[in-house]
């Protein structure tokens, strides 16, 4: 471990961050390109990381280790495992691919940048960090940029929005710090995420709060903290907003990645340290996610703005995500140690954290697309441009088709899966769900038929086609999603040892304590 | 390749239209001729591969020929899935049947489509289709089939949004997506039945699971039905039959492959893949709705103007004979009709086709854009300007009938016998023979009513007369191909009795028996129907005659007004004509209904939770901190700090920056508040 690469990873964007700083206000384009390259080579360790990575350990590698504030047992502890490298990938692709998407940003480029490449550092952090103290300052560091570049660089309501987001997701991180000190009291003061995993399954039994166990309260607060980022219906009005004033390279990275940090933030926290709790709130998180499926697809089938379609799609999928996650409890002994269905459900929502992430970004790539061109986002204030932007309404009909779910592209195997393996649990719930393949297409596809089909409208007949830098941001996207569509065992084959160290954990303590 | 012929052919059989696709996609425009060869060139080594495979069948003779080659799709552990093929004599022909129709399909719509603006994109998505098709054919497995499915769905709205610049071709488009996606829901819903009891997707295993007891009774029921339901809605079947019509709003060359002869015919290749695990409820639900349909979308095709209407109807009414006869357990008859049925049927589109494109060009000719190229109340009397289309058009209108020497007379002949011997065996179940029967009547009067309409009589728009002419011979060619492939010979070989079904076709693809204990077998279903053949044979051709010979007095010999019998039965004949206003009343009670509540849920959440509830935690601490900030400065500042005095006032001063407003301070000193309440605890 000489080379610390997931150092190197989280910290190549200050590299970045001070190159820019040397860099005089004026010359944008060189800005730019330090940022593409920051990312660039970013990204390309992510890859090397991924070769290097041994698929049959499903415990962390690439381990880093050292003191921090040894008065307070907080350490400085990296390491990567299949949850949390999939995620790493998917971060550094789409930073690098958000670069190019922000070229056009020509107002204080300078501060864009720099707050761009500390957004990634704040993110690379949560999801590499083993230590719960650094966990909550890169959690806490992802926070500030996002909150200028939403209120900086945004759209018209982006001051609103901006407060909104922040107001919203400091509640979150305030309930989140209650939680990890509560869990930092209860299990011998430590901040060691790998001691916690260890310690806290058993560590809490028998412990009361006011008359309830600890394990609960400390499960929910966690639960309400990550459930805001997911968005988890009711938590979820802050999404449409911040999406719709958001520039779309930040939209890219708030859908892509910042909305998997929730759900990484459960899998990672909620599953691994208090996994008998899953047994307690499991129901509760298929019924939220059906809420999530139907509340979604709804609110989306009535929008106006393409922009917040797309937001609500966002709610909708993560829906399939949370039915999935429920499913992992059919790998206990009182659901007759059903560990297939806990392997499809649980795989089948990791997988869909990271196809919602390549899906998700390519449709906001390409609402930015006719929004640079059109100056609006209304349903319908379109119609007939696919005869005026073929190729450009040809890849949205492609992204369209992902998002909708239709197999040949990822999104359809993960959402399956998450169906597939809630249902021996949770039938009634599953079925109720299913309904959302229905009105997923009937959104997706009304849209696309206002804004594409029909009569040519006259006021766009000299909209300009998609062009070579933009077609570069999404042709990568729509490879992948194809690919692993058509052949995901290369991505399952990544997480599943991880995978079966969670769903182990969570049927052992079903068969140990089994009362919640 | 895995060294297996049947095996690798099936594999090219699969990937070549799908490698024309992507070619066409992307460099199609910039070829000669935008390359349509290409795509053609594919389709017609698959007709090669399709007929070598065919031909290796009939030589092998083999009644139990099975193939089966799967591999490693995902593996997680426990939870893995395998997608491969199953290559048996109903693969076989039914991947003939396809790769002809896609073959003929091609040839025809290069001169049907010539000169149209997308014409490579066109190509592309005939590729696109021809590949999903072959995909559910070839299927061993309940996955594959259902992604291969729903790619077929997709081929189908970009195809029938071909034109898509006509808003009635996109909300065609669009309404075909739904209306099966809402049949995918059950589908799938059967799919997880069957996978959370035997956990596997791969057909064989299915079966052994089932006959082994681990799966049975109602949940069984249910899964068969969740399964049917995806049938239903790829076949047309009431009451989701609303797509089928609308789609006639593709290119007529894909209504003959895909809404006549092959993709509508996989709701029924569906349920006879899987036949054995249907339970005796679930076949029974099969053959009422199958029946239903039958005879309900016949009554709706006899009052339609539009000839590719009529057509259309005449589709979703074979079709429900098709799951009729599966219903009955008679379910190779029902392949077998859904064989016959596809010549024929295609052939008929492709007629339509020539018609249309004549009428086209002649009123092309007069400048006229009002008139209906494919309304027959313009046509009449084309007998002799289009000769070819007009005898291949009748020999097809003779096979549906169900008139012998032709292929439609055996196959209908066999699921009417199915019928009737089911409804001797369960007498409580009459009506789905008069189904059949009734059915039979009206599509012998129908379809010789469209014939009479178009090619007989007099011209009806004389004005355009002299410019209809017959089509060239890339179209006539695939007509003159299909029309004789319904005669019974090709079906009967090496037998030459037009009255029995019996040759290769019986030989070779054989009934299994139902893994469903209690079932009946498929002996004894043979048995039945071995002997309702007379009755059936002598019933069919007697409501055959009586509808043809209607249609004739009526509308050759004008014996009987049409116009006097529509007045008299005026609400009948309304009902008819629109289509017992299914879709009027699927708007207002089913699609209005879902915008209104999702503008509704939108406005609860965007208008009152979020502005009232959401933001009320907003208002509620904004009151909060009005009051703590008037606390602070009129009763603790400026009463009780004043009062001490300016040194303590200069304290307060230094106090006030900590409100700077800058959420970085903001979070230090939330970060000093951590470390704060940690060093408290820690002592």
């Amino acid at each position: 471990m000489e080379i610390n690469i997931l150092s190197w990873i989280i910290w190549i964007p200050l590299l970045g961050m001070a190159a820019i700083a040397f860099v005089p206000r004026g010359k944008t384009q060189l800005i730019k390109i330090i940022t593409a390259v920051a990312t660039g080579v970013q990204f390309l360790a992510t890859l090397g990381l991924w070769s290097q990575f041994d698929l049959s350990n499903g415990g962390f590698q690439f381990m880093e280790r050292a003191t921090w504030i040894p008065s307070f047992n907080i350490t400085y502890i990296l390491g990567v495992d299949g949850l949390s490298l999939p995620m790493v990938v998917l971060t550094g692709l789409l930073f690098f691919l958000s670069t190019f998407v922000s070229w056009n940003i020509n107002r204080a480029v300078k501060g864009y940048f720099s707050l761009f490449l500390l957004l990634n550092i704040g993110i690379m952090g949560v999801f590499l960090s083993l230590d719960f103290f650094l966990f909550y300052v890169f959690w806490e560091v992802m926070l500030l940029p996002m909150f200028f570049l939403i209120g900086m660089w945004g759209g018209p309501q982006r001051e609103y929005a901006a407060i909104k987001f922040f107001l919203y997701t400091l509640v979150g991180s305030v309930l989140m710090l209650i939680a990890i000190l509560g869990l930092y009291f209860t299990c011998g003061r430590t901040f060691d995420m790998l001691v916690l995993m260890e310690v806290a399954p058993t560590a809490l039994n028998g412990v009361m709060w006011w008359g309830i166990d600890a394990i609960k309260v400390i499960w929910v607060l966690l639960f309400i903290g990550f459930a805001i980022k997911v968005p988890v219906f009711p938590f979820h009005t802050w999404l449409p907003l911040v999406h719709v004033e958001a520039p779309t390279a930040i939209s890219v990275i708030l859908a892509g990645i910042l909305l998997k940090l929730g759900v990484y933030g459960m899998l990672r926290i909620n599953y691994s340290m208090l996994p008998g709790a899953v047994w307690w709130f499991a129901g509760a998180l298929a019924v939220l996610g059906l809420i999530n499926v139907i509340w979604g697809a709804m609110c989306a089938l009535a929008q106006k703005d393409l922009k917040k379609m797309v937001a609500y799609s966002s709610v909708n999928h993560m829906g399939y995500l949370l039915i999935g996650m429920s499913a992992v409890i059919a790998a206990g002994a009182a659901n007759g140690n059903n560990v297939l269905a806990a392997q499809a459900g649980l795989g089948g929502a990791v997988f869909l954290m990271f196809n919602h992430g390549t899906i998700s970004a390519m449709l906001f790539i390409l609402v930015g697309v006719i929004y640079e061109r059109a100056h609006h986002r209304n349903i319908d204030g379109f119609g007939g441009i696919a005869a005026q932007m073929p190729i450009y309404s040809g890849i949205m009909a492609l992204a369209f088709f992902a998002g909708l779910g239709l197999p040949g592209f990822s999104g359809f195997i993960s959402e399956a899966m998450c169906f597939i393996g809630a249902f021996p649990v949770f039938k009634a719930i599953v079925i109720a769900s299913t309904l959302g393949i229905l009105l997923n297409a009937a959104y997706f596809l009304r849209a696309y038929q206002r804004i594409f089909m029909g009569s040519l409208n006259e006021k766009y007949k000299d909209l300009p086609e998609i062009n070579r830098m933009e077609l570069f941001t999404v042709i990568p996207l729509a490879v992948i999603t194809l690919f692993l569509g058509i052949y995901p065992k290369p991505f399952l084959d990544l997480i599943s040892s991880t995978m079966n160290v969670i769903i182990d954990k969570v049927a052992n303590i079903g068969s140990i304590a089994g009362v919640f | 390749m895995t060294g297996n012929m049947f095996i690798d052919y099936s594999l090219l059989i699969l990937f070549l239209p799908v490698a024309a696709f992507t070619i066409q996609i992307f460099i199609g425009k910039r070829l000669p001729r935008q390359g349509d060869w290409v795509s053609i060139g594919a389709v017609i080594i698959t007709l090669v591969l399709a007929i070598a495979m065919f031909a290796s069948m009939l030589l092998g003779n083999d009644p139990n020929f099975s193939q089966e080659a799967s591999f490693t799709w995902l593996d997680m552990g426990v939870f893995k899935i395998e997608l491969g093929f199953l290559v048996d004599n109903i693969t076989i022909v039914m991947l003939l049947v396809v790769a002809l129709i896609s073959t003929m399909t091609h040839i025809f719509s290069v001169k049907y489509m010539e000169g149209d603006i997308r014409y490579s994109r066109y190509f592309a998505y005939l590729g696109l289709f021809t590949f999903s098709m072959n995909g559910i054919v070839l299927a061993n497995n309940l996955i594959s089939m259902y992604m291969f499915w729903e790619l077929v769905g997709v081929s189908s709205y970009l195809l029938i949004g071909h034109w898509f610049e006509k808003d009635s071709a996109s909300d065609a488009a669009k309404k075909a997506f739904l209306t099966n996606r809402v049949g995918d829901i059950g589908f799938f819903i059967g799919i997880m039945l069957i996978f959370s009891s035997l956990g596997t997707f791969v057909f064989s295993e299915i079966f052994d699971g089932i006959a082994a007891g681990k799966l049975g009774g109602t949940v069984l029921t249910f899964a068969g039905v969740g399964l049917f339901l995806g049938a239903m809605a790829k076949s047309s079947q009431f009451p989701l039959h609303i797509w089928l019509p609308d789609a006639m709003e593709g290119p007529t060359p894909v209504s003959a492959l895909m809404h006549a002869a092959t993709m509508v015919a996989a709701g029924v290749y569906l349920v006879v893949r899987l036949f054995p695990l249907f339970t005796p409820d679930a076949l029974l639900v099969m053959a009422y709705v199958g029946g239903f349909t039958a005879l309900f979308a016949a009554t709706i095709a006899i009052t339609q103007n539009d000839i590719k209407k009529v057509l259309a109807y005449s589709t979703v009414s074979q079709l429900g004979y098709m799951i009729l006869s599966v219903g009955t357990g008679a379910y190779i008859a029902g392949f077998f009709h859904l064989v016959t049925h596809a010549m024929f049927k295609a052939c008929l589109f492709y007629g339509s086709g020539s018609v249309i494109h004549s009428m086209h060009h002649a009123l092309h000719k007069k400048h006229d854009t009002e008139t209906d190229p494919q309304d027959m109340r313009n046509m009449g009397g084309f007998k002799n300007k289009m000769p070819i289309t007009y005898w291949a058009m009748l020999i097809c209108t003779l096979a549906i009938s169900g008139v012998p020497l032709f292929s439609g007379f055996l196959s209908k002949d066999a699921i009417l016998a199915g019928t009737l011997s089911f409804a001797s065996h369960n007498p409580g179940h009459f009506l789905l023979p008069v189904f059949g029967f009734g059915a039979a009547a009206i599509t012998a009067f129908y379809m010789f009513r469209l014939m009479i309409m178009t090619f007989h009589g007099k011209p009806k728009m004389p004005e355009i007369y002299d410019d209809i002419h017959e089509s060239p011979k890339e179209m006539t060619f695939p007509l003159v191909l299909l029309s004789t492939l319904s005669v019974f010979i090709f079906y009967t070989l090496p037998y030459f009795n037009p009255f029995s079904d019996h040759g290769w076709f019986k030989e070779l693809v054989v009934a299994k028996d139902s893994v469903v204990p209690g079932s009946e077998t498929a002996h004894y279903i043979a048995e039945g129907i071995h002997h309702a053949h007379y009755p059936a044979m002598a019933l069919s051709l007697i409501v055959a005659s009586v509808g043809i010979f209607l249609s004739w007095t009526m509308y050759f010999k004008k014996k009987i007004s049409a116009d006097d019998w529509a007045e008299k039965l005026k609400p009948m004949y309304n009902l008819s004509f629109n289509k017992y206003f299914f879709d009027e009343n699927y708007n207002k009670y089913l699609y209005q209904p879902l915008l209104k509540l999702s503008s509704l849920v939108a406005y609860i959440d965007w208008d009152l939770y979020d502005k009232y509830v959401i933001n009320g935690f907003g208002r509620v601490t904004k009151l909060l901190s009005f009051f703590t900030g008037r606390m602070d400065y009129e009763g603790l500042d400026q009463t009780i700090i004043d009062g001490i005095g300016r040194t303590t006032r200069r304290a307060g001063g230094v106090l006030k920056y900590l409100q700077t407003g800058r959420l970085q301070s903001y979070l230090l000193f939330a970060l000093l508040g951590i470390i704060l309440l940690v060093l408290v605890q820690s002592f």
